[in-house]
């Protein structure tokens, strides 16, 4: 039979604190082999597996394991998944995708992230553009070559005034001060008649005279009451929304220099489904037509 | 104990524990709450609760992949976790109020290692009989009737881990469903995977681990030294009563030993392998088998019992100088226990009114920052609003949603004609919405201006609200 109390005879650890003091025991038999477990573990993993650093790489490890090749192998599997949906993009009428829900939200999605990598960097992340400088508002109502899904693909697939495609947007505004086509009093007088059209305070007496020489200058392409032409790429006057500003120098600077905005085409670097989808993302954010 | 001189071993093999059969009060005690809280843990799943056609009819069910949590009549989405998150501090308050009351109760009574432990050791005793016949079979050497009986047990422990691991994968999903799936070997991977891993740690813990599992493993024996005081109930050796130990021989004066034969029922009966005589200690998890055991033998050589027995620490001194303990409940009711209550029951109460108060529709709604706002052509001022809608009926329902406060603002929607959008049973829908304010108008021009969003089903009468921000111009 045991003695009692044979616990307290066990030895300590020699440490007191306060008069209390630690036994000095011994570890559980398990958690040595434990321990004996893991050597043995991580001596088949560096066979297996990359471990050891070298100059310029690692050991590989007989499997070839690579974190890099699994995202590889990631990125390959969802393009295959998604290539199902990208050719019933391309297959189905454009017009159409939105009666499909599951292909409208993909379309959405897909588009979104094109539009990040290959879009954000001149119309911003929003799509609302750089307002005075030129990158125009994708989310407004206004759109200077039409705002239907087919001319936002046309737009995107072959972009505005660039010598690359002959099927670009082409159109050219003259630089009325500098080419000395208009008069500076004539200028005065066109500057203020766009501020009245647009609602703004302005010199009345110059604008009414100022609406001659819009007549015979500007109305061509940008409408007998500055309405704007999706043809020629005029955008309207008469409204508030300003692609290089609206104040009166904003508007003399347009006058007298004009200005000539360049978007790159898109059809080299994107695929159709992906224009599809970039113009399915751009139409719904509120300023599709 | 040997010389002092003596190196000490480094490492210890585990001292095998062999469990003797004890009756008695808290060990009836303790089969009704294993049979009670195993058969809660193994037929849950099976309940079933009709919900309509649209959701799941199963009464408890953790739907991980539509993420939703069913429990009877109660449905909770993802953002209402804090039901979730109430329940599990009323969980660990609840830990407090029974430590600092009643001890390690729940590790002796409650706790699964406790009660899947004790399982195993009854199928044990089944198979090998009790404590005499399993340590004379430890110490044979391996033969046939070692092999079929080990063989048999370690079975028999086997089917219990398995369907101790079925169990839990069928509170995940529709459970008659994964049964047959599981059966013709068509459930998912993980199914069968997380059987095995509980398989295997039941196994394991149940019947190799054991007592090291608390003694080595558990974090909860030491944060409950910070909670038990010296009025926490707890099991004590009253040794005044029964120092000093032993038997009476002939010769020998009466009175010369206590009421202690040292005849080791303490010792042998208990799953931890301690010696209660030795006080309390880390080890113990207080389950009262000795008391049963002391009990017995009191009975049996005629002196009272109770000399192991559950007690508070201010009534050692007490009894010891020959005073009257204090009340068990005294004990219990002090105001440690009580502030502990008032808190565990406040909680509760919120929880509960929060699950009566809330409705089955919600709204959230994400302002888009980028651009702020947009000037439309003829002036006016447009915000977009990313709403999410949220349905939690089991059926279809139309939601309208209006700012009433603002006539010249309007709401519109993308892709949706006029102000009314359908949200489909038990589903959250997100909406694109836009409120336009007219040209000229306040909230057009100012930097700001605060707005509330209603949303109503139709033909109903629930209805609730966010506030958000309308963006102006800034002018």
């Amino acid at each position: 039979m045991a003695a009692p109390n044979k616990k307290h005879d066990k030895p300590t650890t020699g440490h007191s604190w306060d008069g209390i003091e630690e036994f000095d025991n011994p570890l559980p038999r398990w958690w040595l082999w434990i321990f004996y477990a893991c050597i043995i573990w991580s001596g088949i993993y560096m066979i297996f597996y990359p471990a050891w650093p070298l100059v310029h790489s690692a050991t590989t490890g007989i499997l070839g394991y690579s974190s890099r090749g699994d995202v590889e192998a990631e990125i390959t599997a969802a393009d295959q998944a998604n290539q199902v949906w990208y050719d019933r993009l391309t297959s189905t009428d454009l017009n159409a995708i939105a009666d499909d829900a599951e292909l409208q939200r993909f379309a959405v999605n897909a588009g979104a992230a094109v539009f990040r990598a290959q879009c954000s960097q001149c119309h911003g992340a929003g799509a609302a553009g750089v307002v005075g400088a030129g990158f125009p508002n994708l989310l407004d109502d206004e759109w200077m070559w039409g705002g239907t899904l087919d001319d936002i693909v046309t737009t995107v697939t072959y972009g505005i005034r660039n010598d690359e495609f002959p099927d670009a947007r082409w159109s050219e505004m003259p630089s009325f001060g500098r080419d000395e086509l208009l008069t500076p009093e004539e200028i005065d007088q066109v500057v203020n008649h766009v501020l009245n059209i647009s609602g703004q305070p302005h010199d009345a007496t110059l604008a009414a005279a100022g609406a001659e020489v819009f007549d015979y200058n500007c109305s061509s392409c940008h409408g007998i009451d500055g309405e704007g032409d999706i043809y020629s790429g005029a955008p309207a006057l008469n409204n508030a929304i300003w692609l290089y500003g609206g104040t009166e120098a904003d508007i003399r600077a347009t006058v007298n220099n004009a200005h000539f905005g360049i978007m790159p085409g898109f059809t080299n670097r994107l695929s159709e489904a992906q224009v599809r989808a970039v113009a399915v993302y751009v139409h719904q954010l509120g300023g599709g037509q | 104990m040997s010389s002092s001189e003596e190196t000490p071993q480094l490492y210890q093999a585990r001292e095998p524990v062999f469990p003797r059969r004890v009756y008695g009060a808290f060990r009836t005690l303790k089969w009704w709450l294993m049979a009670f809280t195993l058969g809660i843990y193994y037929l849950t799943p099976w309940i079933r609760w009709d919900r309509g056609p649209n959701l799941p009819d199963q009464a408890v069910l953790i739907d991980l992949g539509n993420r939703r949590f069913f429990f009877f009549m109660i449905e909770i989405w993802p953002h209402e976790f804090y039901f979730v998150a109430g329940l599990l501090i009323m969980a660990g308050i609840g830990l407090f109020l029974f430590t600092s009351a009643l001890g390690r109760v729940w590790c002796g009574y409650a706790c699964p290692q406790t009660v899947w432990t004790d399982l195993y050791i009854l199928v044990e005793r089944w198979i090998e009989g009790d404590r005499n016949a399993r340590l004379r079979l430890y110490r044979q050497p391996w033969g046939a009737e070692k092999i079929r009986k080990y063989g048999t047990k370690w079975l028999v422990w086997l089917l219990i881990g398995m369907a101790t691991g079925g169990a839990w994968v069928f509170y995940f999903t529709d459970a008659p469903t994964l049964l047959r799936d599981l059966v013709t070997l068509q459930a998912s991977p993980i199914a069968y995977g997380t059987i095995g891993f509980l398989t295997a740690t039941t196994f394991l813990f149940g019947g190799f681990f054991r007592e090291q599992v608390c003694i080595y493993g558990c974090p909860w024996p030491r944060i409950q030294a910070a909670m038990m005081d010296e009025d926490t109930i707890t099991i004590s050796y009253r040794d005044w009563r029964g120092e000093p130990r032993g038997k009476q021989r002939k010769g020998e004066a009466e009175g010369s030993h206590g009421d202690c034969i040292d005849c080791m029922a303490c010792v042998n009966v208990c799953p931890m392998g301690i010696d209660i005589r030795d006080g309390q200690q880390l080890a113990c998890i207080t389950c009262g088998l000795c008391i049963d055991a002391c009990n017995d033998i009191m009975d049996k050589i005629g002196k009272p019992r109770g000399l192991i027995g559950y007690m508070a620490l201010t009534d050692e001194s007490r009894e010891r100088s020959g005073n009257a303990p204090k009340s068990i409940w005294k004990h219990v009711f002090r105001p440690r226990t009580i502030v502990y209550t008032t808190i565990w029951g406040g909680i509760g109460l919120g929880l509960l009114v929060a699950l009566f108060l809330r409705t089955d529709i919600d709204m959230s709604i994400a302002p888009v920052r980028n651009p702020t706002h947009v000037v439309l052509g003829d002036g006016s001022v447009r915000n977009a609003y990313d709403i999410r809608l949220r349905n939690m009926n089991a059926e279809a329902r139309e939601f309208e949603l209006s700012v009433v406060d603002h006539p010249d603002i309007a709401l519109s929607m993308e892709g949706v004609e006029g102000q009314v959008v359908l949200v489909g049973p038990d589903e959250q829908l997100n909406q694109r919405v836009y409120l336009t304010a007219a040209p000229g108008t306040d909230e057009g021009n100012a930097r700001s201006t605060p707005v509330r969003i209603w949303v109503s089903i139709q033909g109903e009468a629930t209805r609730d609200y966010r506030d958000t921000v309308f963006n102006g111009r800034g002018q």
